[in-house]
């Protein structure tokens, strides 16, 4: 039973002009692995930091099974961190990496090498022990920083952008393998990532941060189909963020209109690429196709609102639509945001 | 396989620099290299008329040269080990910690060398005199001491500053306290720079004249100094030409440690490349 409680953290820099986290509150249940998702300048590492005991906050508290940590140093913490660098000693071998923990807890040797092999053997790497790290592949190194932190049994594994120096095909297949291993270990997890990609198919929970806020906590799907600002909207996937006006219930942007049932006045229509239908003909709001193209699978058009605004639509189809087209806009469900807070969702 | 059989250009400006110098460098080395090794060369033959090894039994029998010879390694170690002491802590400070006057403290150390080297010697000379330490041992340990300031503490703070402060981290995070870290993860992987800087502070002070003969002599005779008296004093030139022979192994032993450690890349690293 591992929770990690953070209760009213707030980080200021020592200049007293960057608050990198502002009262951040999050808790991580047993097992669960959440995300921390924002753009860079988020403070998303820095709390991370903060978790692993490498930064100190300013105010706030963190606990974790109930036991305060906020002031204790990160080798007295039971977390282990896996970092975007992989940090790996590049003066040990393989075995001396994870050993060298497991020394320091002075464990029997007999213990030590029964351990590490079994967790060389988890991530994959059985008879890697004798290995220079310096010689290992990008991914292997990975699996070394990750085997070096699970090797210690730590109650929360922090991994901090572990996949952002590697290729995007290693990159989803690490993924898999992360995300496969932590939920066999049952190991409570948090994980840093800009890549939302890797967000939404790795968290149980993702945070969604910006100038160290929160700004929505929710399940990837609800992240991605509810977001709840205009921020998250358009952070997560793709989404055409068009700001208009609203009288008598008709949202209207530059010969773009659409019923949009709220109070008069400013508002941002949401509309995923994929929630958008087009047609080349028929009545309806107008838009001209700047650029098509053709991913095999789909297709994605660029349009042209009346002021040159752009969205995007995704089509099964793209050989229907060219450039220099007008086509009518037919939007599937939307979502309508004012003063930064959802209003409306159909 | 194409890529093989396209005819490099001849890199005639490497030539050049090559022959120069090898005519600067090596060419003197091989003279000096030569007459050590003669036991007799006339003007105007182009080689020695006879080769052997009369002037070495000359030179290694007398009891002078020893004592400079012990006293060279003496001062050398002494020097180069209270420079390690007082300069890596001091350069692992110069390296992580932000404190008042840093930058212009750090760069105070280029001072010595800023100057003519010798004038600064006759000024500390005078100090020296009023507290009694010319011609000591421990007075040419200090006057050395200042010499190797900037290697022990430049390229020290350079290896220090190239540690990757996540491998520290990374040690911590698995238990290791601040001096753990140190000794298994920033020691060994800033290591070879800072034997480098070792090695060169040694090799330095080896071979330091000035400080040793203005201060230590005559009591205090090191090789150097040795081989400035016999150069001057004697006119038979196999003596100084066995004792530049007897100096040059220090710098062997420099350059094949060197070449380890240049090949490595640590050396780069440590200046910041």
């Amino acid at each position: 039973m591992s929770v990690l409680k953070i209760k009213d953290v707030s980080k200021i820099f020592a200049s007293g002009q960057v608050r990198a986290v502002d009262n951040f509150s999050l808790e991580v249940a047993d097992g669960e692995l959440v995300c921390l998702l924002g753009p860079s300048g988020s403070g998303k590492s820095t709390l991370l930091r903060m978790v692993g005991g490498f930064e100190r906050p300013t105010s706030g508290v963190m606990t974790i099974d109930g036991e305060d940590i906020t002031h204790v140093p990160p080798e007295k913490r039971p977390t282990g961190m896996v970092f975007q660098s992989h940090a790996l000693w590049t003066h040990m071998n393989v075995f001396k990496n994870l050993a060298f923990g497991l020394k320091l807890r002075k464990v029997a040797p007999d213990e030590i090498k029964r351990r590490v092999d079994a967790v060389l053997d988890l991530v994959g790497l059985n008879g890697y022990g004798t290995r220079h790290v310096a010689k290992l592949s990008g991914g292997q190194q990975q699996r070394v920083a990750l085997a070096r932190s699970l090797v210690l049994e730590p109650k929360i594994l922090l991994l901090d952008e572990p996949f952002a120096s590697l290729d995007q095909h290693l990159r989803e297949r690490l993924r898999e393998e992360v995300r496969d291993i932590q939920q066999r270990l049952k190991i409570t997890t948090l994980f840093v990532t800009h890549g939302q990609d890797e967000a939404l198919s790795m968290a149980d929970r993702i945070v969604v941060m910006r100038d160290g806020r929160t700004e929505q906590i929710d399940r990837p799907e609800v992240i991605y189909r509810e977001p709840q600002t205009p921020f998250v909207a358009g952070f997560i996937g793709t989404m055409n963020l068009i700001e208009g006006n609203v009288a008598n219930g008709m949202f209207s942007k530059a010969g773009y209109s659409t019923p949009l049932p709220v109070s008069d006045g400013p508002a941002i229509l949401a509309i995923r690429p994929e929630a958008l239908d087009l047609a080349v003909t028929g009545e309806g709001s107008q838009g001209k196709v700047h650029r098509v193209t053709d991913y095999g699978t789909h297709g994605l058009v660029d349009l042209e609102l009346n002021d040159a605004t752009r969205i995007k639509a995704m089509v099964p189809h793209p050989d229907l639509f060219k450039a220099g087209q007008t086509v009518t806009l037919t939007p599937k469900a939307i979502a309508a945001y004012r003063d930064g807070v959802v209003i409306h969702r159909a | 396989m194409a890529a093989t059989l396209i005819r490099r250009p001849v890199d005639w400006t490497g030539i050049v620099f090559a022959v120069v110098l090898t005519l600067v460098i090596v060419f003197p080395l091989i003279v000096v290299g030569t007459w050590a090794f003669t036991n007799v060369w006339r003007f105007p033959a182009v080689i020695p008329q006879e080769f052997g090894l009369k002037f070495w039994n000359q030179t290694l029998a007398r009891a002078d040269v020893w004592g400079s010879i012990t006293m060279s390694l003496t001062l050398a170690t002494t020097v180069t080990g209270l420079s390690a002491l007082i300069c890596l802590p001091a350069a692992y400070a110069f390296a992580r910690l932000d404190f008042p006057g840093r930058d212009i403290l750090f760069f105070s150390f280029l001072a010595g060398h800023a100057f003519p080297k010798f004038g600064l010697l006759v000024a500390i000379a005078g100090i020296f005199l009023q507290l009694n330490l010319i011609g000591t041992f421990w007075g040419v340990v200090l006057i050395q001491l200042v010499g190797t300031l900037l290697f022990m503490i430049w390229i020290p703070v350079a290896a220090f500053q190239s540690v990757d402060r996540r491998m520290e981290e990374a040690a911590r995070d698995v238990g290791a306290g601040p001096f753990r870290v140190f000794w298994s993860i920033t020691l060994p992987q800033a290591g070879p720079t800072i034997a480098a800087a070792i090695l060169l502070s040694f090799v330095g002070t080896f071979y330091e004249t000035e400080g040793a003969w203005l201060i230590g002599a005559p009591q205090v005779r090191t090789l150097p100094v040795l081989m400035i008296s016999f150069i001057n004093n004697q006119p038979v030139i196999q003596y100084g030409a066995v004792l530049s022979v007897l100096l040059w192994v220090p710098s062997f032993i420099a350059l094949l440690f060197a070449r380890r450690v240049v090949n490595s890349g640590s050396f780069a690293r440590g200046f910041g490349g």
